[in-house]
């Protein structure tokens, strides 16, 4: 059984009497000692994902499909349920730890809380003692629990977050950007870290990032969103290395490979702007962008191929169903 | 003829007493360094290497305690009169377009302001419609009466960037204009960098701590750590064969290559460690590359000498063959 089992998504926020599909239709599995990556630009709904998997999304937002955490639905779970299952089952590990900490309270006790909450035999001393030992466990000294978050540096606070995430032992970790306000050796002292974790204590990670080069070095698999669809899935290194679909195409050319010739001087972007996922363009939704237009895109909504050596991408020209 | 822009052994420092005595807190600590006409520099390193500071001391908007900038090999004046005229003529875009812009003020307002400040000669509506073009914003009369949160990251950023053109700059100081924009505009505002260097002959100085910029972008670029330049030269020199540890360290970590991974973090400006300032984290200590080439005696008592503006690939370290 997955870990995580998501099946046909979708997300629609209620902004000023309209709705606002955010995710379209999404199927995404993780494995426990799985790390699947979700990429894509702002507003692709890959943050929305993340909310979805722990019902964190404001009320009044539309909610339809499956989310199966170890089997049970998130989606149609009690409360009483849904607050057992968060922290202890998955956790997340927001974007920006500056802001997803409290200021004004010491790390260890906002280590503690969610072990306070989760464990009924936990005491406040027993729970502290813990918070100690998660910041050891991710590199940071075990003294910084009586430390505010504005004394620890930025890598110190990403870590705090993780230490957080991995407070009730969860079979899930969901990693919303984790690295991206970081500088690149803190970065890669992060990525290290959350590899480590997945290593030893078997836990599946959602890893979403912008960062397709990121991504490709610490995935298994990666799926890439647009406008609220998976456009194209496959495992991590190839997706990034020879990616099908041209949004694909276009993020991992996004970051160069440096030594490689036809980069050097030549930045690559993308023209144009993601849509408003209010006024979607007809057929594919990504065909205003795309340097491989053909009449068939501009009417036909290409959905995601089947599978071929594990690999699916949602485009007319790589044999995407209609 | 002189560079367009140069560091003269700048030094700048925090938590001073007095003006005369040496601050606590050595942000910039003896950098020399030029931008030359139509040459895109690229400044790198991690949070807290002073790059930032160094680019606000380039623009006179920190004073230096020792050494000087210059600006077509004049000395930078302090007067507020002065520093006006200066900084029509080396312009500064932000990283983050957002908080850059006034979210009440329309699009030609926000560049217009600057035309009005410095009583640009000409018609105010083509100066912005020429500057808005210029940033790839076309037709610019379309955008005029646009507020920023009706555009999107990277037409922001573009704007921002016309703000700077606006005023017919020489140069562009750039702190990590790319790092909060989506993958996909990344490469769009990198090329348009480019584009202007082609046009206009801007000289551009890109400070940011991502060397895939500097692959695309840079002629030149410069490796900052702890207040000092530790490599510099053409960027494809470093960025293919780097000679400083901590170079060699960052282009390990990106994607695909064996990471070397230092412990810690940036270490503390108001710390300069003694002799190498790098020595506490280099992996060539701790791995025994030092001990071989019999300099790690010397890695943690000599000082090295500043490393010179312009000129080839050069390290500032013992086994690259510096000396002091």
């Amino acid at each position: 059984m997955s870990l995580l089992d998501i099946r046909d998504l979708h997300v629609t926020y209620r902004v000023g009497g309209g709705g606002l599909p955010a995710v379209r239709g999404v199927d995404l599995t993780v494995h426990e000692g799985q790390t699947v990556g979700l990429a894509g630009e702002s507003g692709c709904g890959k943050s929305t994902m993340a909310g979805a998997v722990l019902r964190l999304l404001p009320a009044g937002t539309t909610i339809t499909g499956e989310v199966r955490l170890a089997g049970d639905d998130v989606l149609t779970m009690s409360w009483g349920k849904l607050r057992a299952v968060r922290w202890s089952a998955a956790s997340i590990v927001f974007q920006g730890a500056m802001h997803a900490l409290n200021p004004v309270r010491r790390i260890g006790t906002q280590i503690a809380e969610p072990i306070l909450l989760h464990d009924a035999k936990a005491t406040p001393k027993t729970a502290l003692r813990r918070a100690g030992e998660l910041l050891e466990r991710v590199g940071v000294p075990a003294w910084r629990a009586q430390s505010y978050p504005h004394e620890l540096s930025g890598g110190q606070r990403q870590r705090a977050m993780i230490a957080m995430a991995l407070a009730c032992s969860p079979k899930l970790i969901i990693a919303d950007e984790p690295t991206t306000a970081l500088d690149v050796m803190v970065q890669a002292q992060v990525l290290a870290l959350l590899a480590e974790v997945v290593e030893e204590q078997r836990v599946g990670l959602l890893l979403i990032s912008h960062d397709l080069s990121v991504l490709s070095a610490s995935c298994d698999r990666i799926a890439v969103m647009y406008a609220g669809r998976v456009v194209e899935e496959g495992p991590g290194h190839e997706l990034f290395t020879a990616p099908r679909h041209p949004y694909a195409r276009a993020l991992a050319a996004a970051f160069p490979v440096i030594g490689d010739p036809v980069s050097r001087r030549a930045p690559k972007g993308l023209p144009g702007d993601p849509p408003d996922p209010r006024e979607l363009p007809p057929g594919c939704p990504f065909h205003p962008r795309c340097p491989d237009v053909v009449a068939d895109c501009r009417e036909v909504d290409v959905r995601l191929s089947a599978p071929d050596n594990g690999r699916r991408a949602a485009c007319v020209h790589t044999g995407g169903v209609r | 003829m002189s560079p367009v822009l140069e560091a003269r052994g700048l030094h700048v420092g925090f938590g001073a007493r007095s003006r005369a005595a040496v601050p606590p807190i050595r942000a910039v600590d003896g950098v020399e360094l030029a931008v030359e006409r139509g040459e895109v520099l690229a400044l790198a390193g991690e949070s807290g290497c002073g790059k930032t500071t160094l680019a606000r001391a380039l623009l006179g908007l920190e004073r230096p305690y020792r050494g000087e900038v210059r600006f077509h090999g004049e000395p930078l004046r302090y007067t507020s009169r002065a520093l006006r005229a200066y900084r029509r003529r080396v312009q500064l875009v932000l990283q983050d377009p957002t908080g850059a812009l006034n979210p009440r003020r329309t699009v030609y307002e926000a560049i217009a302001e600057g035309v009005r400040i410095h009583r640009l000669p000409g018609d105010e509506r083509d100066l912005v419609a020429r500057a808005l073009s210029l940033a790839g914003l076309r037709p610019p009369e379309r955008f005029f009466a646009r507020y920023p949160h009706e555009l999107s990251g990277g037409q922001r950023q573009r704007v921002v960037i016309a703000g700077a053109l606006a005023l017919e700059p020489e140069m562009i100081v750039a702190d990590e204009p790319v790092s909060s924009l989506d993958a996909s505009v990344r490469g769009e505002i990198l090329a348009l960098l480019l584009s202007l260097r082609d046009q206009l002959g801007l000289s551009v100085l890109v400070v940011t701590h991502d060397l895939g910029l500097a692959w695309n972008i840079a002629d030149r670029l410069a490796v900052m750590y702890l207040g000092r330049i530790v490599e510099s030269g053409p960027a494809e020199e470093v960025l293919a064969a780097p000679k400083h540890p901590y170079t060699t360290a960052l282009l390990s970590v990106l994607p695909g290559r064996t990471p070397v991974i230092l412990k810690g973090e940036t270490p503390d400006p108001s710390r300069v460690p003694a002799g190498c300032r790098f020595h506490p984290r280099c992996p060539a200590l701790v791995d025994g590359t030092a001990q071989r080439a019999g300099v790690n005696g010397r890695c943690v008592t000599q000082e090295l000498t500043v490393l010179p503006a312009t000129g080839g690939h050069r390290a500032a370290c013992l086994l690259a063959g510096a000396t002091a």
